[in-house]
């Protein structure tokens, strides 16, 4: 196992260079630049000025060199929008709480896609299958950008339970985390349905009510575990559509993660912030999709030992 | 001589099959209404904006946001503009970009899978591994840079987004040249000499066409979030031209206030995006039943 | 007084094609300690008998429509689930076709094994892994503490099947059913596990029923035979008799097909047409469109099981009648 995950750590190594490689020659060929905003005209010297400080007048393959350098030190350089802070200081500042809105949306994700698939697997082509699955339906098309004022205008507007926005007491994250893991939670319920309907009419299940035993029991110990499966495979592509509904959710409700720094450093064309937060994401997917492959050998022996 | 007459069986086969699926997919009665509705839907966007007294960026300030009433059905927006006429409007182009950003991703990804699985060998491993390192691309992000960088041209974001989503495409198409290709009649047709780009044209895409039919139709409800996506956080399309995101956008600034510039155009994609859904898990379903299993 | 006697049990499917009458009136009993032989084509509804009797078939859409199955008092159509349950692993057992699928391919063998252990005697953790360990040395497994810890996909298909006739009388049912328990499996397997069940049933003095279309496992080891035809019971008598002389030209036309009945290099015998579509209501012998004996009563008569001759039952009625030759 140990001699698995290590594999797979090695070969991110080609994988996150590749990545890097391509985001910094899309970024730096495209028209354009930092410091040419609309709203803040710079005097040509100043700019001059601007442009020597950030290593941005040298060759481009030198940039690049440069960055690399920096980069193996783990120094993500300077914003260019934001000089307060460095671009790592301020990935170490805003991550987390992105970390945590998507920790809360998976939990909400899981939670609920499981209860409402498993139901509907139970007892196929009957009211408690098309009622949550007509729920995953309407989850999976409404998108999370159209859901988020919606919540808000019902719960905080109208109702007035809960705060518009905002990310400092416990209130204000059920409403982002609501409206970042609702999508998912319809992914999962269809997925956990489909993969318990398939594995409940396996024979080994048929065996295990031979037994005699309950169905609770048929259910958690015999059929949970191949059930799981496509949820289990999911969760990469899922970790990667929670980062990118970031982006709106934090826009919308305002909250201070990396999602908004990502979104207002394209906006601004803040080169190495937007490189920094990116190249976040690749490894946290990266990472993300090592856990679902060490999970998925753990839950299934054909895997682990073939 | 027998071998030859194998094509001939496997179309009679292709035609029975679409008969099949034709009436297993009359019988989806949420497909049925998926398709209705995008018809309706399609025909209301292009036609609509001719029969609306309103035009798309006429200004009516003294007017100002009105709730829906007779004149105007779903209400005007801040700046007094007719919201049914601007959905309508909107509704084109986000079409316009699903479709167009589904036939890119479409081209690319069907020729780049039956040239990697009709190559075979070192060339299909290198290709394919090509697209394994890009699925660890986060997508979203790429998009969002590319419309950034590309600047405001609504071809360059269908462009981009088309783009960024073909992997799955080249994949399924690869996976399905593969296996028809061990089949004899492909066989046969290199036996008479078909040249490779007929032998793909002609006898491969044809029957690889079900999963493909499939997959494009589920391609263009994420692509067109995508687009939404991309315009509600200021990205995509550029004012006075509007598409559901950029109404959905202005609509949830100003929400409190006026919560119809919101709701109808949610409503407006949403109800497509159902739709498609809709219609694409009806074709797989009827199209392909052992893809429907997974 | 016997271990299980079935009476008129129906079994119907409620499909969307119509209503399937999967077992259609069937009525048995099985004596503590004998060995019940089912025969019959697929879709004749053995399978969906026994199924039934276990309380495995799914419903919707199954249905049982009527009947009595009555095991040691308790009516197994009747009762509730609790005590279906509480009989289901521990007096009746049941193994299956297909030992490749039939074991959890996610669970330790040993695990399997003891579940019913666990549930049906409330045995500590240690005396259920000691009786595991002396199950799989019955089946003949080598190596048995260490094969507990193996999960199934590391077992051959025979040793898999090993592995579930341990599990499934690690409890000593009364009563074995063995759904087509070799015909997944390799020739010379087949005869080994043919071996082992009729070892161990001696050992044990469980009754079995065993279910197959091979009418050569059914020599071999059945005491007594049902041939079940379009879901119901044809034949019923001693296997000796009925090899002696069948009753039935069903089964006179399955013993023709055996490929031992011919000499080399002649044709095999097949039966001719096809089994009745069960969604039809079927009038007189289900058997007379491919008879080659039938008259016009056979397709209009009431058909009945009734015993010809001691210890063997017919439905034909040309031969209750002494028609046949």
């Amino acid at each position: 196992m140990t001699k698995f995950i290590l594999r797979r750590l090695l070969s991110f190594i080609p994988v996150f260079f590749i990545i890097v490689t391509m985001l910094f020659f899309l970024i730096r060929i495209a028209p354009g630049g930092p410091f040419q905003g609309g709203e803040r005209a710079v005097p040509p010297e100043v700019l001059e000025k601007l442009r020597e400080t950030y290593n941005l007048n040298a060759p481009l393959y030198r940039q690049y060199v440069d960055y690399l350098v920096d980069l193996a030190q783990g120094d993500l350089g300077p914003s260019m929008y934001q000089p307060s802070r460095t671009v790592t200081e301020w990935v170490q500042l805003r991550f987390p709480v992105s970390l945590e809105l998507g920790f809360y949306a998976l939990l909400v994700a899981m939670t609920l896609g499981f209860l409402a698939g498993i139901t509907a697997a139970l007892r196929p082509n009957t009211i408690t299958d098309y009622v949550p699955m007509s729920f995953a339906m309407v989850g999976i098309c409404i998108p999370n950008f159209v859901l988020g004022p919606v919540l808000v205008l019902i719960f905080a507007l109208k109702l007035g339970w809960l705060p518009v926005a905002g990310w400092a007491d416990p209130l204000d994250k059920v409403l982002p985390s609501l409206t970042l893991g609702t999508a998912y939670a319809a992914y999962v319920a269809r997925l956990a349905r489909g993969g318990m309907f398939e594995v409940l009419a396996q024979d080994f299940i048929r065996t295990a009510r031979a037994k005699g035993l309950s169905e609770t029991r048929v259910i958690l110990r015999h059929a949970l575990r191949g059930g799981v499966q496509p949820v289990i495979a999911f969760l990469g592509p899922a970790a990667a559509g929670l980062l990118t509904g970031s982006f709106v959710v934090e826009q919308i409700f305002q909250v201070p993660g990396l999602g908004k720094q990502f979104v207002d450093a394209a906006f601004n064309r803040d080169y190495t912030m937007l490189m920094g937060a990116v190249l976040v994401y690749a490894v946290l997917i990266l990472c993300f999709n090592l856990v679902v492959d060490v999970i998925q050998a753990w839950l299934d022996p054909r895997v682990r030992y073939g | 001589m027998g071998e030859t007459k194998e094509p001939a069986h496997v179309v009679e086969h292709g035609t029975s099959l679409w008969k099949d699926a034709w009436r297993r997919l009359r019988r989806n009665h949420l497909a049925v209404f998926g398709m209705a509705m995008l018809t309706l839907m399609i025909l209301l966007v292009i036609v609509g904006p001719w029969l609306s007294p309103y035009s798309y960026e006429t200004q009516d300030r003294a007017l100002g946001a009105a709730a829906p009433s007779a004149s105007h059905w779903f209400g005007t927006d801040t700046l007094g503009r007719d919201l049914f006429t601007r959905i309508l409007y909107g509704g084109r182009i986000s079409l316009m970009v699903g479709f167009a950003a589904t036939a890119v991703s479409l081209t690319i990804g069907v020729l780049y899978g039956a040239v990697a699985g009709f190559a075979r060998g070192r060339a299909d491993a290198v290709m394919m591994r090509v697209v394994d390192i890009l699925y660890t691309m986060p997508f979203t992000v790429i998009v969002i840079i590319l419309t950034v960088y590309m600047g405001k041209s609504i071809v360059l974001l269908f462009m981009a987004i088309g783009a960024v989503e073909w992997l799955t495409m080249a994949r399924i198409v690869r996976g399905q040249v593969v296996s028809l290709r061990e089949k004899e009649f492909i066989e046969a047709a290199e036996v008479m000499g078909l040249s490779r780009r007929r032998i793909i044209l002609r006898h491969l895409i044809p029957n690889a066409l079900g999963p493909i039919i499939v997959y494009t139709t589920l391609t263009i409800p994420a692509v067109m979030l995508l687009e939404a996506f991309v315009s509600f956080l200021g990205m995509g399309v550029q004012a006075p031209m509007s598409s559901w995101g950029v109404l959905i956008h202005d609509g949830a600034n100003t929400m409190e206030e006026y919560p119809w510039m919101l709701i109808f155009p949610s409503i407006a994609l949403s109800l497509t995006l159902f739709s498609l859904n809709f219609l694409g898990d009806g074709l797989r379903d009827a199209l392909d039943p052992r893809m429907a299993k997974e | 007084m016997p271990l299980l006697k079935v009476d008129d049990l129906r079994t119907y499917f409620h499909t969307r094609e119509g209503v399937v009458r999967a077992v259609d009136g069937v009525s048995f009993q099985v004596e503590p300690g004998e060995t019940l032989g089912i025969v019959g084509e697929s879709g004749s509804g053995k399978s969906v008998t026994n199924l039934t009797l276990m309380g495995l078939v799914p419903m919707p859409p199954g249905r049982v429509e009527s009947g009595t199955a009555r095991f040691n008092g308790v009516d197994l159509l009747r009762c509730s689930r609790a005590e279906h349950r509480a009989i289901r692993g521990k007096r009746i057992s049941m193994i299956f076709q297909d030992p490749m699928t039939a074991l959890n391919p996610y669970m330790r063998v040993g695990r399997q094994i003891v579940e019913p252990l666990l549930i049906h005697e409330r045995c500590s953790g240690k005396e259920a892994r000691e009786r595991a360990v002396r199950a799989l040395e019955t089946v003949g497994i080598q190596d048995a503490p260490r094969r507990l810890l193996d999960y199934p996909h590391q077992f051959s298909g025979g040793m898999r099947q090993r592995v579930m006739i341990a599990m499934a009388l690690i409890t000593r049912p009364q009563l074995l059913i063995a759904d087509e328990p070799t015909t997944a499996l390799d020739v010379t397997v087949q005869a080994q596990i043919l071996e082992l069940i009729k070892q161990i049933q001696s050992e044990m003095g469980m009754a079995v029923i065993l279910v197959t279309h091979d009418l050569g496992v059914i020599a071999e080891v059945c005491d007594r035979v049902l041939v079940m035809y379009a879901g119901r019971i044809v034949e019923a008598a001693t296997t000796r008799k009925l090899f002696q002389r069948p009753g039935h030209p069903y089964t006179r036309a399955l013993m023709a097909s055996l490929p031992a009945a011919r000499k080399k290099g002649e044709a095999l015998y097949s039966i001719k047409g096809m089994p009745p579509d069960l969604t039809q209501p079927i009038n007189g012998c289900p058997f007379a469109p491919r008879c080659e004996v039938a008259v016009p009563r056979c397709q209009s008569a009431a058909i009945a099981l009734r015993e010809f001759r001691e210890g063997h039952e017919t439905a034909c009625i040309r031969e209750q009648e002494g028609e046949l030759p």
